[in-house]
């Protein structure tokens, strides 16, 4: 590894460039709209809220933990947010409870995680069907769409006419979680734990406060994408955010988070996101549909981590067989 | 008699037994016409459904492993064998049965392959396979319906059908149950699963193949979604792209509950038949009480966390669990 201004750069960041800049050069020889500014900064409404999510996500990966109810919690404050507004709150109050409940439902998880003493996937699988369920109950066949005018600001408007809210907030984020993850105490216990959950336990961190802050934060975060995603929909029906727990793991993967803990980092996220989110939106201009795209991305994910392991493989067996010579 | 009653009721299996019991004696005094012999019949094909998914998942997370494809496999077997028998009208149905489990064991085996052989963590795999497969079924349909009656009668006869007076998915599911249970319980095959689940060191140690086991619990695992992939297509009749689209959770839901440890190494096919009663019976129990169907999620979430709760002990892993684990090869994947 070879470290640039304090973060580990590996392998895995510089393979996700080649990567990134193939997907840019075939998306840009398969259509001449891809390289439009416009475009591209629109393109970013597909994954802005998502790859916010996958910031914590990354975290808890890293300290051998993982949230499966991300996607519920969304849709939980996305509901929750939909009857205020219905009963005429106003935006402030929309964004506190948004915010709120995301977090009450992540340190909801991180508490029973800690008080169980089970796998966190154990415990979201089952959080991911009470707080998608309890969102259900509330909304049954309703669509909430009583948000005040003001509260669509937060999922439409450009900055400046160009540069899209929500867009910017994800670039604030990342930064933010670059530092925390790559900067601080915290960021290293964070590794500590994936590392070595023994070891750090000894050394002084306490397990269950690390665990209720990352899942804490993990909520937050939805709860934020929350508000985004109902301001830019206008609309919030019981299906939101269907299926995002599986894309947030996959960003996560992809971007070279290890899944067993320990390694990762920001930079090789938020190349995952654009590749993810730059791939997906080349193949919408030549008119491929969703479904089909992600074929490619699963074929992404298996080969990212297929090809170097294999690699491996046969590196090691010839290097056995010049040995027997 | 005291002794007794304690010494049944530690048993999870147990436990778990006079739970469902419990709920569907309260069920039978509250509405009597639950027993409608329409409405057992329905119970009976939910149970059978999502127990031959849970028990081909029961065998990969024995081995430590996870298998989130089995969703994907089913819709996509399901279709081709749709399209096939709109085609050839004269296949037997048995013929369908037997593809199913080929064309999902073939699939199966391409999660272990990923598995066994490239050293992916099964988690990763079986998520780019979900994904893909789901996919291939939009390819291979173009995205299009295949309705009742673009099916042959004979492939739609076998699974809607009944024999002596259960339906057929149910005969299903116990063969598909007994199978499993004799394959964990009598077979060395079956021992080294539980003994490579427990301890990857201490099973290579003695000589158990790290790559037959795995080729094995997800070929298995890839059958059975296969197998439920016609019996769904045809007693729906339906077969489209979402088909069972969000049933991964469940199944893992339905082994949780049953006390297999997503750790590895522990669980048992008893269990897993319970765990999916269990959710069966909620499905089809809460119109009857007239709790509103949209509650339904809910009120599983909350039994899947307190089955969590009580399988706790069991769940929580020692200290040196997690050492022996990163040692070795299949559980530290990841990125140099």
């Amino acid at each position: 590894m070879t470290r640039v201004a304090g973060i580990a750069i590996g392998r895995w960041e510089i393979a996700l460039c080649i990567f990134l800049a193939g997907v840019i050069i075939l998306n840009s020889s398969l259509s001449p709209y891809f390289l439009d500014i416009y475009n591209l900064i629109d393109s970013t409404f597909s994954f802005s809220e998502k790859a916010l999510i996958a910031l914590p996500m990354a975290l808890l990966i890293i300290a051998r933990e993982i949230d499966v109810s991300v996607a519920s919690i969304v849709a939980l404050s996305a509901v929750l947010m939909g009857v205020a507004a219905d009963a005429g709150a106003n935006t402030f109050t929309l964004v506190i409870l948004g915010l709120l409940v995301g977090s009450a439902a992540g340190a909801l998880n991180g508490t029973i995680v800690s008080v169980l003493g089970v796998h966190s996937i154990v415990v979201t699988i089952g959080t991911m069907s009470l707080y998608r369920g309890i969102a259900v109950l509330i909304a049954g066949d309703d669509a909430f769409t009583g948000f005040p005018k003001a509260f669509q600001w937060f999922g439409r408007h450009y900055l400046g006419g160009i540069l899209p809210f929500e867009f910017l907030l994800y670039v604030i984020a990342t930064v933010i979680f670059g530092v925390i993850l790559h900067m601080t105490t915290f960021g290293r216990r964070v590794y500590a734990l994936g590392l070595n959950p023994e070891a750090s336990v000894y050394s002084g961190i306490t397990r269950s406060r690390m665990r209720l802050a990352l899942f804490t934060l993990t909520g937050m975060m939805c709860g934020l994408a929350a508000i985004l995603l109902s301001s830019r929909l206008g609309s919030v029906r019981l299906n939101i955010a269907t299926g995002w727990e599986l894309q947030i793991i996959t960003m996560v993967v992809l971007g070279g988070i290890s899944i067993a803990g320990g390694t990762g980092t920001i930079v090789g996220v938020t190349l995952a996101v654009f590749l993810i989110g730059l791939l997906t939106f080349g193949l919408s201009l030549v008119n491929i549909p969703g479904i089909v795209m992600n074929i490619y991305v699963g074929l992404m994910l298996i080969g990212a981590i297929a090809v170097p392991r294999l690699y491996g493989i046969i590196e090691s067996r010839l290097a056995a067989k010049a040995a027997e010579r | 008699m005291n002794s007794i009653l304690a010494q049944f009721s530690s048993r999870r299996e147990n436990l778990l037994a006079i739970t469902v019991v419990a709920i569907l004696v309260v069920v039978l005094v509250r509405a009597p016409e639950f027993l409608g012999p329409q409405n057992i019949n329905n119970l009976l094909a939910n149970w059978g459904f999502l127990a031959i998914l849970a028990i081909g998942q029961l065998t990969v997370l024995l081995t430590g492993g996870i298998d989130l494809s089995q969703a994907s496999v089913l819709a996509f077997t399901g279709m081709f064998l749709a399209i096939l028998s709109g085609i050839s009208p004269e296949l037997p149905a048995i013929l369908f049965v037997f593809l199913g489990l080929l064309m999902g064991a073939a699939l199966g085996l391409v999660n272990g392959a990923a598995v066994a052989w490239i050293g992916i963590p099964p988690i990763i795999a079986t998520l780019g396979t979900m994904t893909i497969i789901r996919g291939l079924v939009y390819v291979l349909s173009g995205g299009a319906w295949i309705s009742s009656h673009e099916m042959s009668n004979r492939f739609k006869s076998l699974a809607a059908g009944d024999l002596l007076g259960l339906p057929n998915v149910f005969w299903m599911a116990c063969i598909c149950v007994l199978f499993v249970w004799l394959l964990l319980q009598f077979t060395t095959n079956g021992r080294n699963i539980y003994a490579f689940g427990s301890n990857q060191d201490a099973a290579r140690n003695v000589g158990i193949s790290r790559h037959q086991v795995q080729l094995m619990v997800f070929a298995i695992s890839g059958a059975v979604a296969g197998l439920c992939g016609y019996l769904w297509t045809a007693r729906f009749a339906i077969a489209y792209t979402q088909a069972a689209e969000g049933k991964e959770f469940a199944i893992i839901a339905a082994c949780v509950i049953g006390g297999v440890s997503i750790a590895g190494g522990r669980g048992t096919a008893a269990g897993v038949v319970l765990g999916a009663m269990l959710i069966a019976v909620l499905e089809t129990s809460l119109p009857f009480l007239r709790i509103s169907p949209f509650a339904q999620l809910a009120v599983i979430g909350a039994v899947i966390l307190i089955a969590v709760a009580v399988n706790a002990r069991s769940e929580r892993r020692p200290g040196r669990r997690i050492l022996a684990t990163r040692e070795s090869p299949a559980a530290s994947p990841g990125s140099e």
